[in-house]
């Protein structure tokens, strides 16, 4: 197969699914599990997010009840999305990728899959259920009180083992790129979950527990976990399903294998600088405001590098897209994923960020990364997946994945062009003088003129909650039809 | 012998290994001088630990994701100190476990709402913002009004903040449930209360001073906010870090 062989000429990078012998049984059964879950806990989160959008411009919507006010809905529809929707898919994707480019099942074998499966599941809704009776350490996403934390730390830690076991067993030397990036994930984010959640509970049987550090070294912890959890959980995870799931789609090498090296090394220590740019003109010494803007702005070039590693990936096979749906789903996932880390860096720069702090250009730009780059990839990589693991020809319909592509990239622009504008809005109003010299706007004439860009982004978010449906369906769909006849229908060994 | 990269790429170990040791380096030189440093934390009069019953009105805004929508870091603009007042300072959330200064100003900054408003005010808007401004979006809380505040165990919660570095004495501990009601008590003799934390608002809160409700707690805690530090004792070289 030409695609083992790098442009550069170094063998190694490009993913096989490594001829199957009669030893080797990957786990597949937690892998579907996972994926079902992706989904289930994908239009958990997207519907979450159009109630809470909805709650802004129509407030009538926080119902009266303590259970459904927007302060308590927003960390549901954040960990949701994150953790659960974008956990599920980490989990389930790395199992399988591992599995497949080492040629090695899964170190535990199904009872460690169910057990990561389940022990997982058990923490999203111990979390979620927290949320909606107020128990919370308010550190954002990180909010899930002690109790919730040291059972995710169990569940992590046996994440780590499985997937360091798996890849001891491996059959190839050469440990594939997605794994470095899978790994690196895991790692790091044990890290940053521990240090970050370091709590004394006020009694071992009750909720409540005050976090270890204070104020302004709280506040940088804090920073420090949460744009790493950008920069781990919902990147380098996420970019270790692009070196995997873009050159199978592709039927490509990864375009470059040196530039992969750069990108992973780079990347993962650039990115672990940038949390203080949270915190600009804040109580934060101005040496760490200042190394945090140099840091994100630095980011930028590994995060191009990889952009363009996975859309050169491409070479040769750009006719796809015109074919494959599913294939168009990652590669603008890509596209995203460089538009939004071009935008971070500049919302880096202290000036800019004195715009742009406290205002909706910040979920704007979250979302253009959650949505776009996030949610694109895993869609295009469950539509490749279902019919791989669930041993079907193709795909129910690629009209409808067709349709899901269009009014899912319709409703991103949507949300974040609304967000741009009254972001920027938002901002300047803040900042207005009249000719007088008195402060142009009081604050509540700045939430008034929030309303129709709120509802133009509720509108966005329906638009991404219909495509969902629809892949649903088609999802659906694609396992009800026969089994396919080859065991394997995307080996092209 | 030169570098290989496929040596790490062929031994799981040394990759796991090097990648904590590259994703360790940012955080390490970020957050240990924040420890280190005495500058980091400006020499202040006046910051002292919550009151029992402003840390339960503070525990109540944690528990309804305020902060999801109020910033409490003024920052340094002329159009933020004239809108909200002096710029915020690391000293005055140094016994804030955790950190409560935000990421999105859905609503406006509270870092200085302390005095602002009347009781009344906060109870009123609280209930039904609508009624008190047209154009708010926030969410109602009349059930604070409907609610005993529950804090039996307010003493441990004075313990627990002292374990992880708030200066509260034995005698506040031990004072904690009495200060507690004490402090939204108008009946009530708050001399010692009120030497153990200065300017700590007392009174009745909630409009029913035979019950001490959440309410009580919530709003006694954002009549203190920003409150402390006697800003004009200080000039600017004296707040650097």
């Amino acid at each position: 197969m030409s695609a083992i062989t790098a442009m550069d000429g170094v063998a190694g990078p490009a993913p096989q699914d490594l001829p199957a012998r009669a030893a080797f049984r990957p786990v597949e059964d937690v892998v579907r599990a996972f994926v079902v879950a992706t989904m289930f806990w994908g239009v958990a989160a997207f519907a979450a997010g159009v109630f809470i959008a909805l709650q802004l411009a129509f407030p009538i919507l926080n119902l009266d009840l303590e259970w459904t006010t927007f302060g308590r809905l927003r960390p549901l529809h954040t960990s949701a999305a994150i953790f659960a929707f974008g956990g599920n898919a980490l989990l389930g994707t790395s199992i399988h990728v591992v599995q497949r480019t080492c040629r090695a099942r899964l170190f535990g074998g199904d009872l460690m899959g169910w057990f990561l499966f389940w022990g997982y599941q058990l923490f999203i809704v111990l979390a979620a259920t927290g949320y909606l009776m107020g128990i919370t350490q308010s550190k954002e996403y990180a909010e899930p009180e002690w109790y919730v934390d040291l059972w995710l730390t169990i569940v992590w830690v046996a994440y780590l083992l499985a997937y360091l076991g798996t890849i001891m067993r491996r059959e190839e030397p050469h440990i594939y790129v997605a794994n470095w990036f899978y790994l690196a994930f895991i790692v790091t984010i044990a890290m940053l979950h521990i240090v970050n959640n370091l709590a004394v509970p006020v009694s071992f049987t009750g909720t409540k527990s005050y976090i270890l550090f204070s104020g302004v070294q709280d506040a940088m912890v804090q920073w420090w976990y949460g744009h790493n959890a950008v920069g781990f959980f919902l990147t380098a995870g996420f970019l270790g399903m692009m070196y995997y799931f873009i050159p199978k789609q592709a039927d490509r090498p990864v375009y470059s294998y040196r530039l992969s090296i750069v990108h992973f090394w780079s990347l993962i220590f650039l990115y672990i600088w940038a949390g203080p740019h949270h915190l600009h003109y804040t109580a934060l010494p101005d040496w760490a405001q200042t190394l945090g803007m140099t840091f994100s702005i630095m980011l930028w070039m590994p995060s191009w590098g990889g952009m363009i590693n996975g859309l050169m990936t491409l070479s040769g096979a750009w006719d796809k897209l015109r074919t494959d749906p599913a294939l168009r789903f990652s590669v603008t996932a890509v596209a995203f994923y460089g538009m939004s880390t071009f935008e971070g860096p500049v919302m880096s720069i202290k000036p800019v960020n004195a715009l742009s702090h406290y205002t909706d250009w910040t979920i704007g730009h979250v979302h253009s990364g959650a949505l776009g780059w996030v949610a694109f990839i895993v869609f295009g990589a469950v539509y490749y997946l279902v019919p791989v693991l669930w041993k079907r020809p193709q795909l129910y319909s690629t009209r409808l994945v067709s349709w899901h592509f269009w009014i899912a990239t319709l409703g991103i622009v949507l949300y974040i062009t609304a967000m741009w504008v009254s972001g920027i809005m938002q901002g300047l109003m803040w900042r207005a003088y009249d000719e007088l010299g008195f402060l142009q706007y009081a604050f509540v004439e700045t939430v008034a003129a929030m309303h129709p860009f709120y509802l133009i982004r509720a509108l966005g978010g329906v638009c991404f909650l219909v495509g969902s449906f629809i892949m649903i369906y088609n999802l659906w769909m694609t396992v009800r039809q026969p089994v396919a006849v080859a065991a394997q229908p995307a080996a092209a060994e | 012998m030169t570098f290989r990269h496929a040596t790490i790429e062929k031994n799981v170990i040394l990759l796991m290994v090097l990648t904590l040791i590259t994703v360790s380096i940012g955080g390490l030189v970020q957050i240990i001088p924040l420890f280190a440093v005495e500058s980091t934390i400006e020499r202040v009069e006046g910051v002292r630990p919550y009151s029992p019953l402003e840390l339960a009105g503070r525990n109540i805004y944690i528990r309804e994701g305020c902060y999801v929508c109020h910033s409490q870091q003024v920052r340094s603009f002329r159009d933020e100190a004239e809108r909200y007042g002096h710029y915020s300072l690391a000293a005055e959330s140094m016994y804030d476990h955790p950190f409560q200064w935000g990421s999105k100003r859905t609503g406006p900054d509270l870092a200085r709402v302390g005095g602002k408003y009347s009781n009344e005010w906060h109870v009123a808007h609280l209930v039904d913002p609508r009624g008190v401004v047209p154009e708010s979006i926030m969410p109602p809380y009349g059930f604070l009004l409907n609610r005993t505040l529950r804090a039996g165990d307010i003493a441990d919660h004075l313990r627990t903040n002292r374990a992880v570095g708030v200066p509260y004495t034995d005698e506040m501990v031990a004072a904690a449930a009495l200060d507690l009601r004490m402090q939204a008590d108008p009946e009530a003799d708050t001399t010692a209360l009120l030497q153990r934390y200065p300017k700590a608002v007392v009174g009745d809160f909630d409009g029913d001073p035979r019950r001490l409700t959440e309410m009580d707690a919530l709003v006694a805690y954002l009549q203190m906010l920003g409150t402390l530090v006697k800003f004009s004792d200080y000039t600017l070289k004296d707040l650097q870090q």
